[in-house]
């Protein structure tokens, strides 16, 4: 089931964006992998992801601006959108959940906890 | 000349000057006051230059030569003098309502009734003769010019003589300019007016004579000069010739310097009439500049003089008339006859009225207020009183100057006549100078100095005149006095061998002086005269607040008080002032008995009028006053004076603290700025170091979850894990490092250093990575660079930076990195050339900033902490040197640093 669960992964660090694609993998969704902003839209256009794992600062296109071209679309706005962020201060995540974030997670993650909140968002998917 | 025509003449000139100070006084009351102007208050200083300077001036310069010019040259000394004591007299007189001269010394020792009387007595002792050399001057210059028709005029006495009817059309003319309102500040703005502009006339009548006689007679002043050279009785006028001279010159400067201050006449356009203090300003340069105009001719007019009346039948006094008249330049004679007659009555009319005031306010009210029955019979017409006496002391002051011009003065000359009057007003230095600077200066010693002062100026500079006039027997000046040949007049005490003007001021003045300090010493102040004098040495912190404190203490009944105002203001304008006086003071009119301040207000405006020791008089004939001690004075006195200076402290603190908060405002900015770049700062740190923290964690997690991953990327995953660890242990050393530079923490550990080798150590270090991209990195050293001073491990901090940047933006292969160095004009240069990205212009200043690739998100982001470059900017600049780069993009970059060798 979870394979037809498309996610892509969105940061412009290497070392993050393996260990996502290790995660993700491993609990069985179908992995897509973007560096910077622009090349996250050209994707999301391509493959249409279900799940987007979004990180905020990033050259050129950043998170929250990918996050408000999906929303405004009617075709993308259905994409669950994760950001993954260390900006935390109160004032971003509020920003985050404002444009239309999903879920906002700070940097550093439990990676069990984010796995686990991902299958919930998953599961919702599943459902409808 | 028809002698109608002069007349004539005369009158239309007195009707013109009567029309510009009524033109004056009109605008005044318009509010549009000439006198406010500073130029008309320089010209009126000019009043000093009377028919002596117009006239006398070049008979002087004919006898004495160049001494003539002693009497312009104290004047212009004293100016730079006038802003320490004429602006305090001026403040003293303003906020004391003093009128006068005599009335400043009678106030300034408790209101002395005597002292007036003394100084009053002096001035017209002093002032006649004066005022009856401008007589004679005027009919003098009448009879020169009407002699040449050829008509023969009278000398008898009054009916028959043209100076007794000038007199009288001066006594009227006086009394319309300076008795037509009696005012509590004692100004006459008209006549103020009137005096600029006779400045303005005998100035340039002087001059047209001056220049007829330069270059229409003869040809030019070098030619004067030139002919003079050639006659030898005009060789004292070129020098100086004996050491009598050099102290003749010494106290003529002296006394002109005391005259300039202490004439009546000077004292009433300068203190009096003045409006401003800041008109002293313009009148520093002005007055100077007007006394060396109008004195640049007399020495060629006096030269041509000579040279044209070679048998001596004139008398220079004459000159400046006789020669436009020897050429029969008719305007030109009537026009120089104008400006002598401006020039005496200008002085005529100001010294009048000046003394009428003194005559009544001094002399004659203070005796009409003591009495009881005149003053019930004079009641209620005190301000017609005041207005007949003065008129009366007009006629009387110039009817007497008539006669001392009949009887004496002829056998002076115009010079001579004016230096004993400059004698008798010097007397008044020590009481006045002292008065002002002295607070222990008292009564006794003023009253002691000025007697002594005057009676030896009498003796020995008026008695010798009088001999002449036949008064006194010759032998009192041949054998002294009651044959003491130490008493002669013209030898004081067997000084012998100076000038009798000379002998009798240096006499005089010194024991004045020595007088009035041992009397002062060896005498007690009153309580008022304690008040007076402190007021007056520290009028400058008194004046600042509204009114100087009140000193007396009594009872009195309003009505009586404002009786007494009544008399002389009027009913109506008594009660305005009061109650304004009493509504900006908040003191309660309705009580019958009169609150103290009220009383010391009304004395002060009674003073205004009458002067000050007839105000004292008025003012305890209706009131009970209690006696106050010297102590309670001084108590007084001090409370105020703590009160001002406590005042002042705070007015001073309150501007302290006002600088205080806008510099507090300024460092809160600055604060709220620093701190908003610390936030900032702190959360891109954050940022940085949760980045690669988030890939540690991420990582371990799934290696520690994961026991079944394969090795390889188990590896790998751990290999991150360390580098990740490298990267944060690397941005938290610089940032530590950063903070250490900024704080100015940070400390060079300076050596011997070769630039060679801190580049060579730097490629060695980077060796590896630049291997691992296949980048080629050459040096090329510059074998003539010196060892300098520096902090090698710092430097090649700064050198590995920009290296590894380098390789960091160049390609895999195909880059290329060139390091050189070189050595202009004491510096060292070092660069790093790349042929990597290079980087966009708008950028090329920013990068040396802190975490500037992080801020700015269009930017591909480093691989580095992005504080590199501000560190090594701050190691170069902790060098004195500079660092810099030079790039385009697509076409690689070139940082250079640049280090001083001190």
């Amino acid at each position: 089931m979870k394979k037809t669960i498309k996610v892509l992964i969105v940061d412009d660090e290497p070392s993050i964006l393996m260990s996502l694609e290790f995660l993700m993998k491993k609990e069985g969704y179908s992995v897509f992998i973007a560096r910077d902003g622009s090349e996250a839209l050209e994707i999301i256009e391509k493959e249409v992801p279900s799940i987007i794992l979004l990180d905020i600062m990033m050259p050129h296109v950043d998170g929250y601006e990918v996050c408000r071209l999906i929303k405004e679309s009617i075709r993308f706005q259905h994409i669950k959108i994760v950001f993954l962020s260390a900006k935390n201060k109160e004032a971003d995540i509020e920003k985050g959940y404002l444009i239309g974030a999903d879920l906002y997670v700070s940097k550093p993650f439990s990676t069990r906890s984010l796995v686990a909140k991902i299958n919930t968002l998953a599961l919702g998917i599943v459902s409808t | 000349m028809n002698s109608i025509v002069l007349i004539l003449t005369s009158l239309l000139y007195l009707v013109f000057l009567f029309g510009v100070a009524y033109w004056a006084e009109k605008r005044s009351k318009k509010g549009k006051s000439i006198v406010t102007n500073p130029y008309i208050y320089a010209l009126s200083l000019a009043v000093y230059c009377t028919a002596w300077t117009f006239y006398g001036s070049v008979g002087r310069a004919v006898t004495n030569g160049i001494e003539f010019i002693a009497v312009f040259i104290g004047p212009s000394l004293m100016m730079p003098l006038w802003w320490i004591v004429l602006r305090k007299i001026i403040r003293i007189c303003k906020v004391q309502r003093i009128t006068s001269i005599a009335d400043f010394i009678s106030s300034r020792y408790g209101k002395n009734a005597t002292l007036g009387v003394l100084v009053t007595i002096i001035c017209i002792l002093g002032i006649l003769p004066y005022i009856a050399i401008q007589l004679k001057a005027i009919s003098n210059s009448f009879l020169i010019v009407e002699k040449a028709s050829g008509e023969i005029s009278s000398s008898s006495f009054f009916t028959g003589d043209l100076a007794f009817y000038i007199t009288i059309v001066l006594s009227i003319f006086t009394i319309i300019f300076g008795t037509r309102t009696i005012d509590s500040t004692e100004r006459h703005e008209g006549m103020v007016a009137a005096i600029a502009a006779e400045s303005i006339i005998k100035l340039v009548a002087f001059l047209t004579v001056g220049i007829f006689v330069s270059y229409f007679i003869f040809d030019g002043i070098p030619d004067i000069f030139q002919k003079a050279s050639q006659v030898p009785s005009l060789k004292n006028v070129f020098v100086f010739n004996s050491e009598q001279d050099i102290s003749g010159w010494f106290w003529h400067l002296l006394l002109s310097m005391m005259a300039i201050m202490f004439l009546p006449r000077q004292f009433q356009v300068s203190v009096i009439e003045n409006v401003d203090e800041k008109h002293l300003n313009k009148a520093l340069w002005l007055f100077p500049l007007y006394l060396l105009l109008i004195n640049i001719f007399v020495i060629p007019i006096a030269m041509g003089g000579v040279l044209l009346f070679p048998s001596h039948t004139i008398n220079p006094d004459e000159y400046v008339l006789a020669i436009p008249l020897k050429f029969n330049q008719a305007f030109i004679t009537i026009f120089t006859y104008i400006g002598g007659f401006s020039a005496a009555t200008s002085m005529i009319i100001v010294e009048t009225i000046a003394l009428s005031v003194m005559i009544s306010n001094n002399l004659v009210m203070p005796v009409i207020l003591k009495s009881a029955y005149l003053q019930d019979k004079l009641a209620g017409n005190l301000s017609l009183l005041v207005k007949t006496i003065r008129r009366t002391s007009i006629v009387l002051i110039l009817l007497m100057a008539y006669l001392y011009y009949k009887t004496i003065a002829g056998h002076y000359s115009l010079v001579s006549n004016g230096m004993v009057s400059f004698a008798a007003v010097s007397q008044f230095a020590p009481a006045i100078i002292g008065g002002i600077f002295w607070k222990n200066g008292t009564q006794k010693g003023a009253l002691i100095g000025l007697l002594v002062g005057v009676l030896i100026w009498f003796y020995t500079l008026v008695l010798p005149s009088m001999v002449g006039a036949g008064f006194f027997p010759q032998s009192i000046i041949d054998q002294g006095f009651m044959g003491l040949s130490t008493l002669k007049p013209l030898a004081l005490f067997g000084l012998e061998g100076m000038d009798s003007i000379s002998h009798g001021i240096f006499w005089s003045l010194l024991l004045n002086i020595f007088c009035y300090v041992c009397f002062s010493l060896n005498s007690h102040q009153s309580s008022i005269e304690h008040n007076q004098a402190v007021i007056f040495v520290d009028i400058f912190e008194y004046s600042e607040q509204v009114e100087s404190p009140t000193i007396w203490r009594g009872t009195a009944y309003l009505s009586d008080i404002q009786l007494l105002l009544s008399n002389f203001l009027g009913e109506k304008r008594a009660e305005k002032i009061l109650k304004l006086y009493a509504q900006k003071h908040k003191i309660k009119l309705i009580a019958d008995k009169a609150d103290p301040q009220i009383v010391s207000y009304v004395e002060k405006i009674l003073a205004g009028i009458v002067g000050t020791a007839s105000a004292r008089i008025m003012i305890s004939s209706v009131s009970k006053e209690e006696k106050i001690s010297t102590e309670e004075v001084i108590s007084i006195l001090k409370s105020s004076q703590s009160l001002l200076s406590a005042n002042k402290e705070l007015k001073r603190k309150s501007v302290a603290l006002e600088k205080a908060t806008e510099e507090l405002k300024e460092a809160n900015e600055i604060l709220q700025k620093t701190d908003k770049l610390k936030d900032d700062f702190l959360s891109t740190v954050a940022h940085e170091i949760r980045t690669p923290l988030t890939s540690i964690r991420a990582l371990s997690e799934i290696v520690f979850d994961n026991p079944e991953m394969d090795l390889s990327e188990r590896e790998h995953f751990l290999g991150t894990v360390v580098k990740e660890s490298d990267r944060l242990s690397r941005l938290i050393n610089q940032v530590l490092d950063l903070e250490k530079y900024e704080s100015g923490k940070q400390k060079l550990i300076l050596e011997d250093v070769d630039i060679q080798e801190i580049v060579k150590d730097s490629i060695d270090a980077l060796y590896q990575q630049a291997k691992e991209k296949e980048i080629k990195v050459v040096f090329i050293p510059d074998r003539f660079t010196p060892r300098f001073q520096a902090d090698k491990d710092k430097l090649i901090q700064v050198v590995v930076n920009l290296l590894s940047n380098a390789i960091k933006y160049c390609e895999p292969q195909k880059g290329e990195i060139i390091l050189a160095t070189h050595y202009v004009e004491g510096c060292v240069y070092t660069n790093v050339h790349d042929n990597g990205a290079g980087i966009d212009k708008n950028f090329q200043r920013l990068i040396f900033d802190k975490f500037f690739q992080a801020e700015d998100q269009t930017i591909k982001k480093p691989k580095g902490s992005g504080l590199g470059l501000a560190i090594s900017k701050k190691i170069v600049e902790l060098h004195n040197g500079q660092i810099w780069v030079e790039s385009q993009v697509g076409k690689g970059s070139k940082f250079t640093f640049m280090i001083p060798i001190v």
